[in-house]
């Protein structure tokens, strides 16, 4: 509850603070972090530089070759088909599942948190699907969106429709994906919006109730901007998220990217270029742009959502 | 092993795999300790197993330790790494048409004909193809385990309603473009769906119109830094005939691997064109089914396929005692390949073909004499099975089967997509 008021911060200096030397209390805080710290040098900082690093070099998985090519793999990356048409899978798996993300995740989140027989049960399968890893998420989508005997399909044709290649016309192949993806991991997003929800203080609804606002009303004027702070986490994670697609994708198509790589995304082409055609200098190349890139925008979201959202 | 990405059944073969390891670990102290990788996962990889268990058995003094690695990409990549560091395994199975992403010499080690006579191999036991695509500069650096073909799988209960068995209860031979399309016509009007069902997605349709274009005596020239040599107007013949299949509704359309094998074992088809290697899973399933090789629809009996071969990674210190002892290993595989045969590929030892016990083998001995009709991809460090090729070539004529793409469409996308690998410096 917001009533109870927050614990006192602790002094700027405490006597035991007072006592050390400055010197002695840097090393303490490293001693905690060093856990930390060397892991993630080693796995997060190192394989970064390295990557940039093995991008000026004709780095071959075989070792066979290695030579200083400068920027020969930043051209020809900018030059890349391929690399583009990925690129742009990539962006769209994002643009089509980041809103019904979202936007399912609170809805979900806002049926399940009033007082109903067997909550615990629909809070339970809403999320369950979040639980499966992606090789059981691809099978089982991989079966529903069988032509003739899938239960996609069948149930098109029971109710006079036509059928559809979901796997198989590069129009929807990419959107197959993001149905699945939708249906897997919407159950994150709702989590965060239940707890969220939980959060907010009985009177505020309370007060709008005496002033006579509806069921709508509420959820405009307190829901809503109450949340608004978890709508921006959630909102950056899920890019964050759809931007990093390819389990899912490997999976349903088996590596292949999918009818005329219409469903491959960048890392798909990134995971090909170095493990299957050998060439990490230029696979580098294309994960340190991709990098850049993805920096970029949290950058920019993590600065929009944090000015926007109220002070709590 | 199958050429496809890794099934259910495949995960269990790497588990059971995985499983046996603890069990090598318990050796003694003079035996000799050998490491062997492979990527056998599905029926196949059970076979493996056995034979590994009984060179155990048989060998008390070598200490096989035997990893079963996911196939494709995933194995591909470690084996390299592996042998690019000096310190892979003794003996590896490869795809042979993967051979010149291997290079000879620096990730792969050649035979010593000395070593393969102490233990009873000669190169005249082998089919001379596939020795000619082990061979580099004069050394060989390959012993080939088996072929395996794309061929014709048929439900003997609705081929024989349909008219189609002969009278000794084996499939009439099916000749030509028309006789082929009329059977699976037939067929159709028996099952009420199809007549053949057939992957349209993943890479088989680039398997099968290598094999059709190969039967056209089609040639393709993979220049490095140049453009793809290829007959156009043959792969345009090749490319028709695939869509006449489905545009007649003669074949399945929209369909990937695993639905194409259900539809099959379903009865929804009477003909099932895939590797070889499916016997066990249509044998599981109780289907009265028989098996042959790919049709003879353009004038001779090629099809595509590749084959599994034994090579020795590249050691930066070869221990004399281990390559010895991994000669023996190889030796034993080769030499009891009738159980591996069992699981639908040929063997390449010839000796064994003539052996009662393979002859005994149906329907997997049915083919054995397609081996010197199995087209491999063409020579290229990028193609071979689980490559970039073979999945721009599925891409590219994917769309034909299903009509997206005219067949000139389809074959202009699959011109560029091997250019562009032509004109990649090579990594190897």
């Amino acid at each position: 509850m917001a009533t109870i008021t927050a614990p006192t911060p602790a002094p700027a200096t405490t006597p035991a603070g007072r006592r050390l030397p400055p010197w002695r209390r840097v090393p303490a805080g490293l001693l905690f972090t060093l856990p930390f710290l060397v892991f993630y040098v080693a796995f997060l900082v190192w394989p970064t530089l390295s990557a940039l690093y093995l991008s000026f070099f004709n780095e071959s998985l075989t070792g066979t070759r290695g030579e200083w090519v400068g920027l020969a793999n930043w051209a020809e990356m900018f030059g890349d088909s391929a690399m583009w048409a990925s690129f742009g899978n990539t962006l769209y798996f994002t643009l089509l599942t980041t809103p019904p993300l979202v936007v399912l995740g609170l809805v979900m989140a806002l049926l399940t948190n009033r007082a109903m027989p067997l909550r615990w049960l629909w809070r339970m399968s809403f999320f369950a699907p979040f639980l499966l890893p992606a090789s059981v998420v691809a099978l089982i989508w991989i079966w529903l969106f069988q032509p003739g005997f899938g239960l996609v399909n069948d149930t098109l044709t029971r109710i006079g429709l036509a059928e559809l290649g979901w796997l198989t016309e590069p129009e929807l192949a990419m959107v197959s994906v993001a149905i699945a993806t939708v249906w897997w991991t919407v159950g994150f997003n709702y989590l965060l919006y239940l707890a969220a929800l939980q959060q907010i203080p009985q009177h505020l609804y309370d007060a709008a109730a005496i002033d006579g606002a509806g069921w709508w009303q509420r959820l405009r004027s307190v829901t809503l901007p109450m949340l608004r702070r978890t709508t921006g986490l959630v909102i950056v994670l899920q890019i964050l998220a759809s931007l990093r697609v390819f389990d899912q994708i490997y999976l349903l198509y088996q590596g292949t990217g999918g009818p005329g790589f219409a469903a491959r995304p960048i890392l798909e082409h990134v995971y090909t270029t170095a493990f299957t055609n050998f060439r990490f200098g230029y696979a580098s190349a294309i994960s340190t742009f991709f990098f850049a890139l993805i920096v970029a925008v949290s950058a920019v979201q993590l600065k929009l959502f944090a000015r926007k959202g109220p002070d709590r | 092993m199958n050429d496809r990405p890794p099934t259910r059944r495949a995960v269990l073969g790497a588990a059971l795999a995985l499983g046996a390891l603890p069990l090598n670990g318990c050796g003694g102290g003079a035996r000799t300790e050998i490491r062997y990788w492979n990527l056998f996962g599905g029926g196949d990889g059970v076979l493996m197993l056995k034979m590994q268990d009984d060179f155990r058995a048989k060998n008390p003094d070598i200490d096989l330790e035997a990893v079963t690695l996911a196939w494709g990409a995933p194995y591909y990549t470690k084996l390299a790494m592996a042998a690019a560091g000096g310190r892979g395994p003794d003996v590896a199975i490869l795809h042979l048409a993967r051979m010149p992403g291997y290079p000879a010499g620096h990730l792969l080690d050649a035979f010593d004909e000395e070593l393969m006579a102490e233990v009873g191999l000669r190169t005249s036991q082998f089919p001379p193809g596939l020795l000619e695509r082990a061979t580099v500069g004069g050394r060989l650096y390959a012993l080939p385990l088996d072929v395996h073909p794309f061929v014709m799988y048929y439900n003997t209960d609705l081929a024989g309603k349909a008219g189609l068995l002969g009278a000794d209860g084996e499939l009439a031979p099916l000749t030509g473009p028309d006789q082929v399309a009329e059977a699976f016509a037939k067929a159709k009007a028996v099952t009420g769906r199809y007549g053949l069902s057939l992957d349209n997605l993943d890479v088989q349709p680039w398997r099968l119109f290598w094999g059709l274009y190969r039967q056209l005596d089609g040639a393709m020239e993979l220049p490095p830094g140049g453009t793809v040599g290829i007959d156009d107007a043959k792969a345009i013949r090749a490319l028709e005939y695939m869509r006449r299949l489905t545009a007649e509704g003669l074949a399945t359309e929209g369909v990937d691997y695993p639905g194409a094998i259900a539809s099959f074992i379903n009865g929804e088809a009477a003909f099932h064109w895939n590797g070889g290697w499916e016997v066990a899973t249509f044998t599981a399933a109780g289907l009265p089914y028989s098996m042959t090789r790919f049709p003879n629809i353009f004038g001779n009996g090629r099809t595509a396929g590749d084959s599994h071969v034994f090579v020795l990674p590249h050691q930066r210190v070869r221990d004399p005692e281990r390559t010895r002892a991994s000669y023996r290993l190889i030796a034993h595989m080769l030499k009891t390949s009738v159980t591996w045969g069992s699981a639908g590929h040929v063997p390449a030892y010839q000796p064994i073909l003539g052996t009662p016990e393979y002859l005994a083998l149906k329907p997997q001995s049915e083919y054995r004499d397609v081996t010197p009709d199995v087209q491999l991809d063409p020579p290229a460090w990028f193609s071979g099975s689980g490559s970039d090729f073979q999945n721009q070539g599925g891409a590219a004529f994917q769309g034909v089967l299903s009509g997206e793409l005219t067949p000139e469409e389809g074959l202009a996308r699959f011109k560029a997509a091997v250019n562009k690998l032509l004109t990649t410096l090579s990594p190897v």
